[in-house]
């Protein structure tokens, strides 16, 4: 629903033709010209990123179309799941509900820098030792939610891990698995297993 | 054999690139060129369709084409394919890729734009004018089989689509004699599986080739690469589907077709460009098959022992506006209503009925919450009734260990006569009393009701049937890397088959689990199959997975014997090397034997068959095979809010040989929590003209970390005679008992009250409701601690 318009609730009592609506971008006349393009710079994962966006786009799909960066997932566009959660300037958001245009010159970090298949990350590790996925749609923003409570909260008790995490859905629902390998990770972080340096992965430019 | 990893808790193969942002989902999939998609979906429940302009659409920039009914072509312009038949279904309804002259329900697709982004194709649906001439919507069941009612299809003469009768001995005869009988009425709403990936469709293609690879996110995309060969006018080797990594599947990813399925392609095709399809959010909860709703009325006739002489129900199946997939959700529900019980008469019937709303299609369960929630809730009330404590009625009835195969005398959803093949239920039953404490349970009750608090304990048991054919199959291949490749057509959305698949084939091969790369759910890897659907993949394609393997074993002794000069009963394959026994100099690896098995001169030996370690396998069950469980909990009720807090939850849970104990529990205790959503959080709720008014994670409510307890899992293994692993299906375990347990559970709480529930899914607000009601009739306005209840 890139469109935010309402939920469409006629009646039918009458014979009714969907109004023709006018399109914004192709508004003309007097009106001042609106801005419909803009240059932004952001740095992603340690990388500048600098492109023109259509103002409307939304930071999710900067990410995912445009840097080609595809472990953000969309899962409903209306901030509720979580799923497309990403750190900004270090603190977790939703970037279904923010405009590219509106990370101008913040740093985003995404699931690609966490750690590689090869060497991951303490979290992503506890994650897989605590079977804390199934499908994986929603695990990349579960992942950045918890990078950044850890670094807030250390030593977190599970009802703390509860609250922390409330703000994501999991329907393959290993929330049990999920608090038990938050659980985990932050242990192996305060025992200071390394961390694989976050990767500088800016993503394609087009 | 040297290492098992059958029945071990093994780290999932595919973590790693799951955690890492690797997936290949649907939505991850771009290509050169890549248009984008957007549909244009009836606002109304029901009306005509007169006029659709397209012109203001085609006139913005950006816009490559505007499809509408009229511009299909004829296979397209066709009701779409009809999944499976039913003799009983006589108006077997399917809906058009674009709707034709009438639209049936809230979101059916009407005009489908593609324009260079997903923007401007939205953009593009705000200039498509649609003159609609509104009909009176038929929107609840019970609205739609009443004398007079609009008609969702007026051709068929009726709502009523099939009225399906099974029966059992003879139920008039035991309810007229009979010391007890009782009767209830049972009322189920609507649910949706709300996967966190909506659906999606990507596809390519390529006229030099007459190759079209479609990306779908989908549970069964051999029967989709099929219909759209036959639809499109291409050979079925032209078509190539894949369901990459899918985000949940449930259920509802599984139908043949939903319009996007062959809009899609057949765009790409005419366009000559790839051609991108995501679904949002608020269209997948119209657009997406729902399911759940029926009414039951249930009779039980029992002796004045509490021994079940007659189980009667009749209900009403709700299909929506079309029924493509056939009758399996309301077959599925009266073949599971008799669970683990001696039911010696019993009679079933269903009427399915079109309403003006979104197509029903099975949802994690399928009809099996339906069934038990109506027998356990039978049960609870004669325990009620007879003032017999309701597990020891349970244990009266149970079918014994001694009479397996115990034949229940229906046919189930397989067309086959359903028969359990094995099980201990008083074993399970007596684990999950265990394990919850419930000879304790009257003290601690007690305790509770001192303390002024409404706690409940429910128990409650089920059967289901899992497993079912036809047939699936598996290749398997060792490669001169010595790594092993499988491939099968069953689609992952999941379950962790990367990982379990992979231990079967490891352990007839003697590699590391990791070594073998399995690929699931592409038509261009392993072309036969039906798909991932009534808890079957480990039991059906696993067991295929396992004969390939075996298969690829003895041909990689024979390979061997012919290079190590001796006879194949004479080596021994450990570690991923055959060698001969008593001369450990002599052996060759894997990798080797591959090597030696593809030859570039020289002869194959006749026995050989083939070149190269490969064999491809299929596994055909007879019937069904059939898990069982108990779970078991305590629940807390809040009266003055409705709240509800789970302080206990047990499961014990028998689905024959466990392959990888960590997924299983994942697998149940995500059945569950899908189940605690169904029964207290979760419900779609469409007002009197047919507008679906809970479309988004606002006013549906999936339970979160806060809502699901920790879950108690335990395992019995029966082996399943079936098959040659022993397995039963596990996917839906969770899930189907949840509702008839945290009814039992909320009456035991709320026993004072009187309250008693016979309808799902509740919520807060309606328990509040009911609780009120109670209260406001109660002699006492604050039910304090009273007498100890039964246990």
């Amino acid at each position: 629903m890139k469109k935010r318009t309402g939920v469409v609730r006629r009646t039918t009592k009458a014979r009714v033709v969907t109004p023709r609506r006018r399109n914004p971008v192709r508004t003309d006349a007097a009106a001042p010209p609106l801005v419909t393009r803009k240059e932004i710079t952001v740095q992603v994962n340690g990388v500048a990123q600098t492109a023109e966006v259509e103002v409307r786009m939304t930071l999710v799909d900067f990410i995912r179309e445009r840097l080609g960066l595809t472990g953000t997932h969309v899962g409903c566009e209306h901030g509720v799941c979580g799923a497309c959660t990403i750190l900004l300037d270090g603190a977790p958001v939703r970037s279904c509900l923010m405009f590219a245009v509106q990370a101008a010159g913040q740093e985003i970090m995404t699931v690609e820098a966490l750690g590689t298949p090869d060497r991951l990350h303490p979290i992503q590790e506890a994650f897989r030792d605590h079977h804390g996925l199934q499908c994986g749609f929603c695990t990349p923003g579960f992942l950045m939610t918890t990078l950044a409570f850890l670094r807030e909260r250390p030593s977190p008790t599970a009802d703390e891990i509860r609250v922390a995490l409330a703000g994501h859905l999991c329907r393959c629902t290993v929330y049990q698995g999920i608090v038990e390998a938050v659980s985990d990770a932050a242990a192996r972080l305060r025992a200071g297993t390394p961390t694989p340096a976050p990767r500088a992965r800016g993503g394609a430019r087009e | 054999m040297t290492t098992q990893y059958f029945g071990q808790r093994i780290k999932r193969n595919e973590d790693p690139r799951l955690l890492t942002g690797g997936g290949t989902f649907v939505d991850d999939v771009t290509l050169p060129d890549l248009l984008h998609a957007a549909v244009l979906r009836s606002p109304h429940a029901h009306a005509r369709v007169r006029r659709v302009d397209t012109a203001g659409a085609e006139a913005l920039p950006g816009v490559v084409a505007v499809y509408t009914h009229g511009d299909l072509p004829p296979s397209l312009q066709e009701p779409l394919p009809r999944l499976i038949p039913h003799p009983a279904l006589v108006h077997h309804k399917t809906q058009y890729a674009l709707a034709r002259d009438k639209v049936r329900h809230v979101g059916e697709p009407v005009a489908f734009v593609v324009a260079a982004s997903r923007y401007v194709a939205e953009d593009a649906l705000d200039l498509i004018e649609v003159e609609y001439d509104p009909l009176p919507a038929v929107v609840t069941l019970e609205q739609a089989v009443r004398p007079g009612a609009p008609l969702v299809h007026e051709d068929a003469g009726t709502n009523v689509c099939a009225h399906y009768t099974q029966r059992v001995g003879n139920v008039d005869e035991a309810l007229a004699r009979a010391a007890h009988v009782f009767t209830e009425r049972f009322v189920i709403d609507r649910g949706t599986a709300a996967p966190m990936e909506c659906r999606g469709v990507v596809a390519q293609w390529d006229p030099r080739l007459r190759q079209l690879v479609v990306w779908d996110s989908t549970q069964a995309p051999i029967p989709i690469r099929n219909g759209l060969a036959r639809l499109l006018g291409l050979a079925q080797g032209g078509v190539r589907v894949i369901a990459p990594d899918i985000g949940g599947g449930f259920g509802p990813k599984i139908m043949m077709f939903y319009p996007e399925e062959v809009l899609v392609p057949y765009a790409a095709m005419q366009l000559s460009r790839p051609v991108k399809w995501i679904e949002d959010r608020r269209e997948n909860f119209a657009a997406m098959n729902h399911e759940r709703e029926q009414i039951h009325d249930a009779a039980i006739a029992v002796d004045r022992d509490g021994r079940i002489l007659a189980v009667r129900t009749a209900f009403l199946y709700d299909s929506g506006a079309y029924i493509p997939y056939g009758l399996t959700v309301p077959i599925v529900a009266s073949t599971t209503l008799p669970g683990p019980y001696k039911i010696p008469n019993y009679h079933c019937e269903f009427r399915a009925v079109f309403t003006n709303k979104t197509i029903v299609s099975p949802y994690r369960g399928a009809g099996r919450p339906h069934g038990v929630f109506v027998m356990e809730r039978l049960m609870d009330r004669v325990a009620a009734e007879l003032g017999i404590d309701r597990v020891e009625l349970r244990r009266r009835n149970l079918i014994q260990p001694h009479e397996f195969p115990y034949d229940v005398g229906l046919i189930y959803q397989d067309n086959a006569p359903l028969i359990y093949d094995s099980g201990n239920y008083p074993a399970t039953l007596e684990a999950a009393l265990q394990k919850i404490s419930y000879e304790h349970w009257p003290q601690e009750r007690a305790r509770y009701r001192a303390q002024h608090r409404h706690v409940g304990l429910g128990v409650a048991c089920y059967v289901e049937g899992s497993g079912i054919g036809p047939y699936e199959g598996c290749r398997v291949t060792v490669e001169p890397s010595g790594k092993v490749y499988a491939a099968t057509s069953v689609g992952t959305q999941g379950q962790g088959h990367f990982t379990s698949f992979a231990q079967i084939i490891a352990d007839a091969l003697t590699v590391r689990v990791e070594d073998v790369i399995v690929i699931t759910g592409d038509s261009g890897a392993f072309g036969w199959g039906t798909g991932t659907f009534a808890s079957r993949a480990a039991v059906v394609a696993g067991s295929a997975a396992h004969l390939a393997a075996q298969a690829v074993r003895e041909k990689t002794l024979l390979v061997a014997a012919t290079k190590l000069e001796a006879r194949p009963d004479d080596l021994v394959l450990e570690h991923g090397r055959v060698s001969v026994r008593g001369a450990p100099g002599k052996s060759m690896t894997l990798a080797e034997v591959a090597v030696a098995a593809n030859p570039l001169r020289g002869t194959i030996p006749k026995e050989w068959e083939q070149p190269g370690l490969e064999a491809s396998r299929y596994f055909a069950p007879p019937r069904g095979t059939f898990p069982n469980g108990v779970h078991a909990a305590i629940v807390e009720v809040d009266i003055e809010t409705g709240m509800l807090k789970i302080l206990r939850y047990v499961v014990v849970h028998d689905c024959g040989r466990v392959i990888n104990p960590m997924i299983l529990d994942g697998q149940i205790r995500g059945g569950v929590a899908q189940g605690l959503g169904g029964t207290f959080y979760e419900k779609l709720v469409y007002d009197e003209s047919g507008q679906l008014l809970t479309q988004t994670f606002m006013d549906y409510l999936l339970p979160t970390t806060m809502e699901v307890p920790e879950i108690e899992v335990d395992h019995l293994e029966t082996p399943s005679p079936l098959n040659p692993l022993g397995v039963k299906g596990a996917g839906e375990a969770g899930v189907i008992p949840v509702p008839a347990l945290m009814a039992q559970a909320l009456d035991d709480a709320l026993s004072e009250l009187g309250i008693r529930i016979t309808e799902m899914p509740l919520s807060p607000n309606r328990l509040l409701e009911m609780i009120r009601e109670a209260r406001a009739q109660a002699p006492s306005p604050h039910p304090g601690p009273l007498p100890q209840g039964e246990g």
